[in-house]
């Protein structure tokens, strides 16, 4: 039913941290830096919540992280995080490491080898004497107090990334770095971290800033995204509005375009369907372990998706839904990318050319969108996770 | 065997003396030497590289040699000591220690930089993201994880500083008591008739120590491997 990813909505509720800054900006890049052969330009306001540094590798979101996280110094500009300035050329200010207070999460872990785990946790309160977070909170939070008393080399790679996500944590950080912290680590484990981190993005309300090019990871977590693409801010913007955008597609390859819609669990059938409630209709999935209620969000990929003109009777897929034609885009190949309206969302369709001329697609024009059956991925569903109502 | 006679007790006893401050007072130089090697980015590294490993390739009495003429009565840093500080090194157990430390000296910083290099820098630069100055970075993760290979130069130099013969013998001469340590006593055991039997425990002990300071900076180094390995 085209609908291959459902994610948990961050929860509405009290964060226990106030908005950062003017008009709800977290985090304020505006730097250049010269990097070898590599430009980097790039500037974007993002606000609290997950903000996704999505783009092909080589296009410098790790230097650009590392750059607020002061281990590259750009040549200009201005960085600062919940208006608090950490590195501003002009003004000759540059926050060292240790003092900008950013919880930094590496790819590969880099957990200390002669320390428990749990003094691994507890490093940066014994380094700076400051009290940051709950331990038991962040051990229950990430599901790691079995392992407290293992070394780091005794650990698999799932296990110590939610420990070095733990470690950064409880640095009592004003906002989290992740360097694609599921990149080394094979769909097994992801799909056994990813629960987590939604988890700690609803459950802290720290902001994140997260590298990734993994455009499941994106929909699942961002509520922002920043697409660079050599060095530069391709675009930038609500991930719900930037992932039924056209002109992603080029970036994001045809494969892995796709809309993603918030949705609330509607009814739990019993048959083994779970039906939720977008804006434009209702979607039944595979029974999603989720209460009636609970928020979440669903991915609709543009080749999912087919479109029709007249309502189809007598066909298998479960999943229509009356939209309109917004706009067209043509690229090179046959395929041409129509961005639909469906309800108060958008959904991006992939068709090709023929179709599109033979069912006279044009902005304006009423269709039906069938969402194609397909297996629900473990790993884009928030069904390791227990429903917390 | 024979037992030990006192000429053979005071010889064991001096060298460990000598051996014990050579290696204490030069681990910090060596750590600090090991450091620049593997970390620093100055001009003259190689140059320092070299005239570190210098004695090892020397011949030890042009060491020694080159030892009297500086640090001897008339030397010029041996004369500002003496006259400054009343401290004399030629011909006195503290010169022997000075010649063993400088002889021990390329091994230490051998096995220390050996164990700096296998530190990932990355692992410092995750401490100070975490909140650590240079300095406790330093002190809580670069030196725990290079512990065992400072440990293994330490002992290494220890058991060299105990052997050392020609350049201390050069330098501080073969006084009974004063610098006739293991090795001299056991020439000077050579040199009289009927000395062999004492000559030969002080090279069955000298053996004996020299393997195992093998075998335990062996078993520092395996150590060292396995904490860097255990990621």
């Amino acid at each position: 039913m085209g609908v291959s990813g459902a994610v948990r909505e961050p929860a509405a509720g009290p964060r226990n941290r106030t908005p950062y800054g003017a008009r709800g900006v977290t985090l304020s890049v505006q730097i250049r830096a010269r990097l070898g052969a590599f430009d980097l330009d790039v500037g974007f306001d993002a606000p609290a919540g997950v903000t996704v540094l999505f783009g092909r590798s080589g296009s410098g979101k790790t230097s650009l992280v590392k750059a607020v996280a002061g281990l590259v110094r750009p040549d200009a500009g201005r960085i600062a995080v919940g208006g608090r300035v950490l590195f501003d050329a002009g003004a000759g200010i540059d926050v060292p490491v240790p003092q900008r207070r950013l919880g930094y999460v590496f790819q590969e872990g880099r957990l200390f080898p002669h320390l428990s785990v749990r003094d691994n946790l507890l490093y940066a309160r014994r380094v700076t004497g400051r009290r940051g977070g709950d331990l038991d909170r962040v051990v229950d939070l990430l599901g790691i107090a079995p392992l407290l008393a293992r070394r780091p080399g005794a650990l698999s790679g799932g296990e110590a990334q939610r420990v070095a996500i733990g470690r950064a944590l409880l640095s009592d950080p004003d906002m989290l770095l992740m360097d694609e912290p599921l990149a080394a680590l094979d769909a097994a484990r992801k799909a056994e971290i990813l629960p987590y981190l939604e988890r700690l993005r609803s459950e802290t309300g720290l902001p994140i800033l997260y590298v990734s090019h993994n455009m499941a990871e994106v929909a699942r977590l961002a509520t922002h995204v920043v697409v660079l693409e050599d060095g530069r801010v391709f675009r930038a913007g609500a991930a719900e509005d930037l992932l039924s955008d056209p002109s992603m597609v080029r970036v994001l390859g045809v494969r892995d375009a796709g809309a993603v819609l918030p949705a609330r669990v509607a009814a739990q059938a019993g048959d083994g369907v779970t039906e939720l409630a977008v804006s434009g209709g209702r979607l039944c999935l595979p029974e999603i372990e989720a209460a009636v209620g609970t928020a979440l969000r669903v991915r609709i990929l543009a080749q999912d998706v087919i479109l029709a003109t007249e309502r189809p009777r007598a066909i298998s897929a479960l999943n229509i839904l009356p939209v309109t034609v917004l706009a067209l885009r043509r690229g090179h190949g046959p395929g041409v990318i129509v961005q639909l309206q469906a309800g108060g969302d958008r959904l991006l369709a992939r068709v090709t050319r023929r179709s599109a001329d033979a069912l006279g697609l044009a902005p304006g024009k009423p269709c039906f969108a069938v969402l194609k059956s397909v297996a629900v991925a473990q790993s884009d569903i928030g069904q390791r996770l227990a429903p917390e109502g | 065997m024979e037992r030990f006679g006192p000429e053979e007790w005071q010889a064991v006893a001096l060298s460990l003396k000598v051996a014990f401050w050579a290696t204490v007072l030069s681990l910090p130089v060596g750590l600090a030497t090991a450091l620049a090697l593997a970390r620093g980015r100055f001009w003259g590294r190689q140059l320092l590289n070299g005239v570190v490993h210098l004695p090892l390739i020397l011949p030890p009495v042009v060491t020694g040699y080159l030892l009297l003429l500086t640090f001897g009565l008339q030397g010029p840093v041996g004369g500002f000591l003496d006259r400054v500080f009343g401290v004399t090194l030629a011909f006195r157990w503290t010169g022997a220690a000075l010649a063993a430390a400088i002889m021990a000296f390329p091994l230490m910083v051998r096995a220390m930089r050996l164990a700096i290099e296998a530190v990932d820098p990355k692992l410092e630069e995750a401490a100070s993201t975490l909140g650590a100055s240079r300095l406790t970075v330093f002190r809580t993760v670069t030196l725990p994880l290079i512990a065992p290979g400072v440990l293994a130069g330490a002992v290494l130099a220890f058991a060299k500083a105990m052997g050392e013969f020609g350049a201390t013998i050069t330098f501080v001469s073969n006084i009974p008591g004063e610098t006739r340590t293991i090795p001299s006593a056991i020439y000077a055991f050579l040199q009289v008739p009927g000395g062999e039997s004492a000559a030969f425990r002080l090279v069955l002990l000298s053996v004996a120590v020299a393997m195992a300071a093998l075998f335990m900076s062996e078993w520092l180094a395996r150590r060292i491997a396995a904490r860097i390995a255990a990621r």
